[in-house]
């Protein structure tokens, strides 16, 4: 187990030093969910979809979030191009536990994103949304966000071992992008969705980091309790980590 | 008793069998080459080596440890550069270095020290606090050979360690080569399609042709078995192969093979 921990911050401590030495991929990646608020936000926010409450607000976690499945959700490609450079076949060579392998490059993806928390909180806080400045919340957030972006980028791998070709997983990558945003509670309650859609967002797992981070970020009631937030994401990404760990070779084949 | 052992070991995609019921010894501290055209089964028969690819049947042992119930005692007894780069450019030298110490158990106090000694060894010592984005090709190559022989591995596994190389940072590689065989005793098995390199830096030669072992033996023996006067190695390659010259090199194999040069400048 020692082995394993250590050999899981080895890789995560690999990718965070990358970020280190090129940070200008976080600072764009920050474009996307700054529109979201600054455009999207600002213009949903008049029509009061969320009668007694500030769009904005409900909206704030909804975004970060999704930036964190957006950064996630296309890490396969990086393990494509991993392979295609070498660096594939040199890790799987050494005595290092594939799940190790796959869950140190999960974690620095949910490292990646910690930047992007704090960006989209200082803009929502621009934009005068009641954020709740706690650091247990943040705290609390931060280990959401990991979990989440554990999950959503072991996924990404798994399909990365399966299509194995870039071509294939951008056109993969956009398909499984979009229904998990829109069959979350991202941009809007479950409580207006349609009835086959409130079942859909009942099993996926963004609905649930969703839920988690709107309590902890601005104090919303949790539709689910933070403790089945933390399970289901703990649990699917636990199961995501085994799954990727048996796949991993499978990219170099 | 060999360090490397494999018998009829087979590997088969589908229908087309890559490497077919392959019988190879290699002695401790021999280097032996593995020469064939493109799509000959060399880079299949290293990666079943290197416990990258499942074997399909047949057995293989490295330092006696069977590569299909033992991977992980292969992997702590072998280093192995790939054809394809192995280090990450946005990392110096060191980063690179000291993150597969750790992956390969080196102790925390010992990394930096092993690091450094082979740093040294590879004449890059200068280089070491440099992205390796700035590295010239023959330099990434040693950092790659650096990097597999942080944990004093007795087998290296060379997949075709100077393709893409200019002739004089193919030298300098080949000098290092020979002085880690000489210094550490290092078993290496290589793979190439430089007929002089394989000469120049290997005891023994193989020959694939389609999966199999066509011939062995030391370069001077191979000459010698095709009975032509003043013949040469390549003259005993293609007499064994070329059979399957036109039409071996496909798509992938190219393909690979120019973006490695590209990447190496």
């Amino acid at each position: 187990m020692q082995n394993f921990i250590r050999k899981t911050w080895v890789i995560a401590d690999f990718e965070i030093r990358k970020i280190l030495h090129d940070p200008t991929e976080v600072l764009v990646r920050a474009v996307q969910p700054a529109l979201w608020l600054l455009i999207f936000g600002q213009v949903m926010a008049r029509t009061r979809l969320i009668p007694g409450e500030n769009y904005l607000d409900f909206m704030s976690p909804g975004i970060l979030a999704q930036s964190v499945l957006f950064v996630s959700i296309f890490y396969g490609i990086a393990i494509i191009w991993e392979r295609d450079l070498g660096l594939t076949h040199k890790f799987l060579a050494t005595p290092t536990p594939r799940t190790a392998l796959v869950l140190g490059k999960a974690i620095s993806a949910g490292i990646r994103c910690i930047p992007l928390l704090f960006i989209i909180y200082i803009l929502a806080a621009l934009l005068s949304v009641h954020v709740l400045w706690d650091p247990v919340n943040i705290i609390g957030i931060i280990f959401l966000l990991i979990l989440g972006a554990i999950l959503f980028s072991t996924f990404s791998l798994i399909i990365a071992c399966l299509v194995k070709t870039r071509e294939r997983f951008m056109g993969i990558g956009q398909l499984m992008t979009m229904p998990l945003f829109f069959a979350s509670n991202a941009i809007y309650p479950i409580d207006i969705m349609p009835g086959w859609l409130k079942i859909i967002s009942h099993f996926n797992p963004l609905t649930y980091m969703i839920d988690g981070m709107r309590l902890l970020m601005i104090g919303t009631p949790s539709g689910f309790s933070l403790l089945t937030d933390c399970t289901v994401l703990a649990i699917s990404s636990a199961v995501f980590v085994l799954i990727g760990g048996s796949l991993y070779k499978r990219v170099i084949i | 008793m060999a360090i490397v052992e494999t018998k009829k070991l087979t590997r088969n995609f589908g229908s087309f069998t890559a490497v077919d019921s392959l019988d190879m010894n290699i002695e401790a501290g021999e280097a032996f080459a593995l020469l064939g055209p493109n799509g000959a089964g060399k880079t299949t028969a290293i990666k079943m080596l290197t416990t990258l690819l499942p074997v399909t049947s047949g057995e293989a042992f490295i330092c006696g440890f069977n590569v299909t119930t033992q991977p992980n005692k292969v992997r702590r007894v072998i280093g192995y550069v790939p054809q394809m780069l192995s280090v990450d450019g946005t990392l110096t030298g060191m980063e690179n270095l000291l993150l597969f110490a750790r992956l390969y158990d080196i102790p925390s106090k010992e990394c930096k020290p092993r690091v450094l000694d082979s740093l040294a060894f590879m004449g890059l010592i200068d280089a070491a606090k440099k992205p390796v984005h700035e590295y010239s090709g023959g330099m990434i190559r040693r950092l790659e050979i650096a990097q597999s022989m942080l944990h004093r591995p007795p087998v290296l596994f060379l997949d075709e360690p100077t393709v893409g190389l200019d002739p004089i940072a193919c030298k300098t590689v080949w000098e290092h080569i020979l002085q880690l065989k000489k210094e550490y005793n290092t078993t290496i098995l290589m793979t190439t399609h430089l007929m002089d390199e394989a000469e120049h830096l290997c005891n023994r030669v193989a020959f694939l042709s389609r999966g199999k072992l066509v011939a062995s033996g030391t370069p001077q023996e191979l000459k010698d078995s095709i009975h032509k006067p003043g013949s040469t190695l390549e003259d005993a390659f293609i007499h064994y192969t070329s059979e399957t010259l036109s039409d071996a090199n496909n798509y992938s194999n190219i393909s690979r093979e120019r973006k490695t040069a590209k990447r190496l400048g």
